[in-house]
């Protein structure tokens, strides 16, 4: 077991997602204590004490984010959970709202508390399913028993959640577009300064948060800063919903106390390589972070200064196990012909230069590659860093430049073979 | 019971009030994903009414329906098959299930086979990436679908 656990402590049963089980576990305890014996200062306290970080990807400390909204200022906060889980190869925060919807909801009133939210929002992205009617189940369970907004056990303090669908946007996930798109638009990320704790949501204040950075507040409330630190490293507590797919026996999600081993949370957590084969690189955290090598990872653990030590990210926690023989070149195409869609159009140097890389990776893989397409690319991709309003067009640069970085021979064979060094595949064709 | 053509006022009416005051722009986005489960698409004469119904611009409602992928402005076939082909998809086999798919129905990823039961699409990361590959049909994930059986996967949509 990948060290100790503060999320998925309990067994998923047909009903461990349901208002009695989420009780029986000692659920809404915690948010009664709060609101009995704290002021919704000692919360946002006690929460930039825990030093959590942002899980969604930016590693954002969560109490630093809270402490600038300025309470009694005389204006409506508002309180935004991103479920709009949608990095490629993420796909925990649907855990969550599957199995463990009440803590999600108790966490963010506890949220709402601290920041003087009357209405708080789960953006939830439009595909999620399952995960959606789970989470929309719980909160009719908290409205019925008084729970959601009605007064909460003697104060004046009532929070009403709603859960709001997207309908399918990659760009909608990072928060200022996410709110735009909860204001009925386009959701076009916006321009910082003001932040979105100043001017968010219909311009007010506004604090989004990760689902599974809000699941944490209730344990770092129950226990206190100075428990959770002790979970985790010094600079980085606490653990990581880790979503592994790819080349993987064992995919899923698994949560690791940060600072675990890599190599043994593939090799002995998750079964190891798919069919055996050899481990050729992993995506630490979505497509958007930097390819790491077999031989990057090898002494490796699982926490920010760790996995940026070696220049990439643990990112959203959506790992991508890479096994030996896969293709690279077709692998960057399957990227970029995502960010290609995804753009959202807004800023220029995005909205062209995603349509440039994918247009010179198809070349390249069409046989038409050209000896400059990779200088080029490399050069769209510096172009597109820092110059656009969020951070899609530096991704698709970070996964670019990545890959080109350790692996540009199989680009160079591509273009003067007009072939894949290996055969083009994305499939791990080792058999069992 | 309300008229087909008519939109569906009192389900709009309550959403609105679960809202803060003030959020009608917000309730774009549900009231036409409601619209869309009702018709199957959206079609021209409810933008109209539902710009009024909310007393938002008409062109918000035609921007948004052309930015978010999941909304249609025509009809597709009873079975939607949305093939994800991110990275983990396509590691898992999502590259063959699509030709596969593809071959048997006789269409390429954008058409409807002419009985109108099926439709073909393609979709990027629908994060279900540790079951995968996986394909939504209609409004629900279909994990770890099969390239060996497709068959009976595809029978199972009459």
């Amino acid at each position: 077991m990948p060290g100790r656990k503060l999320l998925m402590t309990f067994d998923v049963t047909g009903t461990s997602h349901t208002l009695a089980d989420y009780r029986a576990r000692g659920g809404y305890a915690t948010l009664e204590k709060v609101l009995r014996e704290m002021t919704p200062g000692d919360v946002t306290k006690e929460v930039t004490a825990s030093g959590i970080q942002g899980r969604g990807g930016a590693a954002f400390p969560a109490g630093r984010k809270w402490q600038v909204v300025q309470l009694r200022d005389g204006q409506p906060h508002y309180l935004c959970a991103n479920a709009d889980e949608g990095e490629p190869g993420t796909f925990k925060d649907r855990w969550i709202l599957e199995n463990a919807p009440h803590l999600l909801l108790e966490s963010m009133l506890i949220a709402a508390y601290a920041l003087e939210v009357r209405h708080a929002f789960v953006y939830i992205r439009g595909e999620f399913d399952l995960p959606y009617r789970r989470l929309a189940g719980a909160i009719e369970e908290a409205r019925a028993a008084g729970i959601l907004d009605a007064p909460l056990f003697g104060t004046e303090f009532s929070c009403d959640i709603i859960a709001h669908r997207g309908a399918g946007s990659y760009v909608c996930g990072e928060a200022s577009g996410l709110l735009t798109s909860l204001e009925g638009k386009r959701g076009y990320p916006r321009n910082r300064p003001p932040r979105l704790t100043v001017r968010g949501l219909y311009q007010r204040p506004t604090v989004v948060n990760n689902v599974e950075t809000l699941s944490n507040i209730v344990g770092i409330l129950a226990n206190g800063a100075a428990a959770f630190k002790a979970v985790g490293t010094a600079k980085n507590p606490g653990t990581r919903l880790i979503s592994i797919s790819g080349h993987v026996e064992k995919p899923g999600v698994y949560e690791i106390e940060i600072g675990y081993p890599w190599r043994k949370f593939i090799d002995e957590d998750c079964g190891g390589v798919q069919n055996g084969a050899a481990l050729k690189c992993v995506i630490p955290g979505g497509i958007s972070t930097k390819v790491l090598t077999a031989e990057d990872i090898a002494s490796l653990t699982l926490d920010t200064e760790s996995v940026e030590g070696a220049g990439s990210s643990l990112g959203s926690g959506g790992m991508i196990v890479i096994a030996e023989g896969t293709c690279m070149v077709r692998l960057l195409q399957v990227m970029l012909r995502f960010y290609h869609h995804e753009s959202c159009g807004q800023c220029t140097p995005c909205r062209e230069g995603m349509g440039w890389m994918h247009r010179i990776i198809d070349r390249i893989v069409a046989g038409e590659g050209r000896p400059e397409d990779l200088d080029q690319m490399l050069r769209i991709s510096r172009m597109n860093d820092g110059t656009t309003i969020c951070g899609m067009g530096d991704a698709a640069g970070y996964a670019t430049v990545g890959i080109l970085a350790k692996y540009r021979d199989e680009f160079d064979y591509w273009i003067e073979h007009k072939r894949s060094r290996h055969d083009g595949n994305l499939e791990c064709r080792r058999s069992s | 019971m309300t008229a087909d053509r008519d939109l569906p006022l009192a389900e709009f009416d309550a959403l609105r009030a679960r809202y803060p005051q003030g959020f009608e722009s917000s309730l774009v986005l549900p009231c036409l994903r409601r619209i869309q489960e009702l018709r199957g698409f959206v079609p021209d004469s409810d933008i109209d009414a539902l710009a009024g119904y909310l007393s938002v611009p008409r062109v918000q409602i035609e921007e948004v329906l052309s930015f978010y992928t999941q909304f249609k402005r025509e009809g597709v076939g009873r079975w939607h098959l949305m093939v994800c082909r991110n990275v983990s998809c396509s590691m898992r086999g999502a590259e063959r299930v699509l030709d596969q798919l593809s071959q048997r129905l006789g269409i390429a990823e954008g058409e409807t086979t002419p009985d109108g039961r099926f439709t073909l699409s393609t979709v990027e990361c629908l994060g279900s990436c540790g079951t995968a590959p996986v394909v939504m049909v209609n409004d629900a994930y279909h994990e770890n679908v099969s390239v060996e059986a497709l068959d009976a996967f595809l029978a199972r949509f009459s």
